[in-house]
């Protein structure tokens, strides 16, 4: 390595740093204000999240959140899975080489776009937007993002175990049960939880696919701050910050622990 | 692959015998990709060249109106701003991001995942309450008028939101790790010895990394303005909540034309222009970096 760092280069980094996490401290700092009044400090308090709690839009927002969530991760692991072994470990199939960008079409193509797409469609075949229709668009969203964590993975295994087992007799769901899925686990779980993640904070997709009575948090949030700033905003989304920090540091250690 | 092919079936008596496996495995796909994916674009696609009636109910009769209609001055300021909002967002990017991508792969083995996490953590919060924490910064009575007023740097609060400025911060703080994490993944795996070599035959800081560093990490530049272009050329939340009425983007043309005016097709025509404009911009901004995507990576 080439070496130390200068002054002003360590200064520049720390200016990114400060502006990477200025807004998110001021969010977290005056969720915690006695003061309805944002920039003015007025002692350490707990009341906006007693409110939050007694909140019932915001209780049934978390609610519908979880559900959609949920489901859609279940879902988009499950497609995510079979296509990654579809196009790693399936020979060859008609049209393989076309596809194979295209899977990554919805990380290229601007979420609003797809959101009104998905609507267009819902509408058109004459599904009621609902739970179903929000959970759907998740799926459509998310699945991408799984394929990319579990393809990753599945290039970077050694598939030399694989051929062994084959060659000793076992036939491929055997191959598959107690060979690839084992080592691919971690990957499963990994996409699964950057899934679970983007569909927890998704805003663009669930604005257009949700219909009456699924609104989720970050729909609470938009419709909230249309009427201004309120400390309710800033309790929900400190939850809201630790709750998907969480969730990806988890995913961490499980990729660490595995690898 | 092809070894892989060679090998199973003269194990298997199942040579030559349809393959289940691939079906099952093929089924979820082709559900997700044909009904999610494909037809819903196809459906904008087409439904961009119907038109609707008074009450907002489609008619399928096909014409160019809906494009003709975007040619407006009104819509191609839209679209332009869209534009140079997005370069601009790519360019900061580009000035914020290429020092820290720098300084984390260079940094000590242990230190550098943590690094990474506190850049990359920002990104997990939600794009809604990331605006919000700006907008509390920037409002008439927000943080940063409440701190400069009090050092006396000025008397009246200044207007730092609903201006294309607030906007382009908002896109830059919400994108940023679209172009850090690229960076970083080519730096990292850029051979430092070159770097040492040019060093140790005399060149300059500047000419180092002018015909080393920069042609090394070409794949990487690209890569992460592309990521960071297409969602800020496309974003609607930031321009919405930071830039209110004065700082219109494309993907609020779409979102009004859906929630408010009830106009789908015009809506389809503005999402097909989004597109392909944004399409373009990459085409030519790969040709121009003089590498393919593909060839670079």
């Amino acid at each position: 390595m080439t070496g130390k760092n200068s002054w002003p280069f360590k200064i520049y980094i720390m200016l990114i740093f400060a502006f990477l996490y200025l807004p998110v401290v001021v969010l977290v700092l005056f969720s915690f204000n006695e003061s309805p009044i944002i920039g003015v400090w007025s002692g350490f308090s707990l009341r906006w999240y007693e409110s939050l709690i007694g909140n019932r839009a915001v209780v049934s927002a978390a609610k519908n959140s979880l559900i959609v969530s949920l489901s859609a991760t279940t879902a988009a692991t499950f497609i995510g899975t079979t296509t990654a072994l579809l196009m790693e470990r399936k020979g060859g199939f008609r049209g393989k080489k076309t596809m194979d960008p295209m899977l990554y079409m919805p990380l290229m193509v601007p979420e609003v776009v797809f959101a009104i797409s998905l609507l267009t469609v819902f509408t058109l075949v004459g599904i009621r937007l609902s739970f179903l229709t929000l959970i759907l668009g998740h799926v459509a969203f998310i699945t991408a993002f799984v394929i990319v964590t579990i393809r990753v993975r599945l290039a970077g295994t050694d598939r030399s175990l694989e051929e062994a087992a084959m060659d000793l007799g076992a036939n491929e769901w055997k191959t598959f049960w107690h060979i690839t899925f084992p080592i691919l686990l971690p990957g499963i779980i990994g996409g699964a939880l950057l899934g679970f993640a983007i569909s927890l904070e998704d805003f663009v997709i669930t604005f257009f696919t949700a219909g009456p009575g699924s609104s989720t948090l970050p729909l609470w949030i938009w419709g909230t701050l249309r009427r201004g700033i309120s400390p309710d905003i800033n309790a929900l989304s400190t939850i809201m910050v630790l709750v998907s920090v969480s969730v990806v540091i988890i995913a961490q250690l499980i990729n660490r622990k595995k690898l | 692959m092809t070894q892989h092919i060679k090998l199973a079936p003269a194990g298997t008596p199942q040579a030559g015998r349809f393959d289940w496996g691939k079906l099952f495995l093929g089924l979820p796909t082709i559900f997700w990709f044909v009904c999610l994916i494909v037809v819903p674009l196809v459906m904008t696609l087409i439904l961009s060249f119907a038109s609707r009636d008074a009450y907002g109910r489609i008619i399928y009769e096909w014409s160019f109106q809906n494009y003709i209609r975007f040619m407006d001055p009104l819509y191609l300021q839209i679209l332009w701003r869209s534009f140079y909002l997005g370069l601009f967002t790519v360019i900061i990017c580009l000035l914020i991001g290429y020092p820290l991508a720098y300084f984390i792969a260079r940094s000590p083995k242990n230190l550098k995942p943590l690094f990474l996490m506190l850049v990359i953590a920002p990104f997990w919060i939600n794009l809604l309450i990331r605006a919000y924490g700006w907008m509390i910064l920037l409002r008439y009575e927000g943080i940063i008028n409440i701190f400069l007023r009090r050092i006396g740097l000025i008397e009246e609060p200044l207007q730092l939101m609903y201006n294309d400025g607030a906007v382009l911060v908002g896109l830059v703080y919400v994108f940023l790790q679209f172009m850090v994490l690229p960076l970083f993944a080519t730096i990292d795996k850029m051979d430092w010895t070159l770097l040492e070599s040019a060093q140790d035959l005399g060149a300059k800081p500047f000419h180092t990394f002018r015909h080393i560093t920069l042609p090394l990490t070409l794949p990487g530049i690209i890569g992460g303005s592309i990521l960071t272009f297409v969602p800020a050329f496309g974003s609607f939340i930031i321009p919405r909540i930071l830039g209110g009425s004065n700082s219109i983007m494309i993907g609020n043309i779409i979102e009004t034309q859906i929630k408010t005016a009830r106009n789908w097709p015009f809506a389809s025509a503005s999402a097909v222009i989004l597109i392909v404009t944004a399409l373009l911009g990459m085409l030519i901004y790969v040709k121009f970096s003089g590498r393919s995507l593909m060839g670079g990576d």
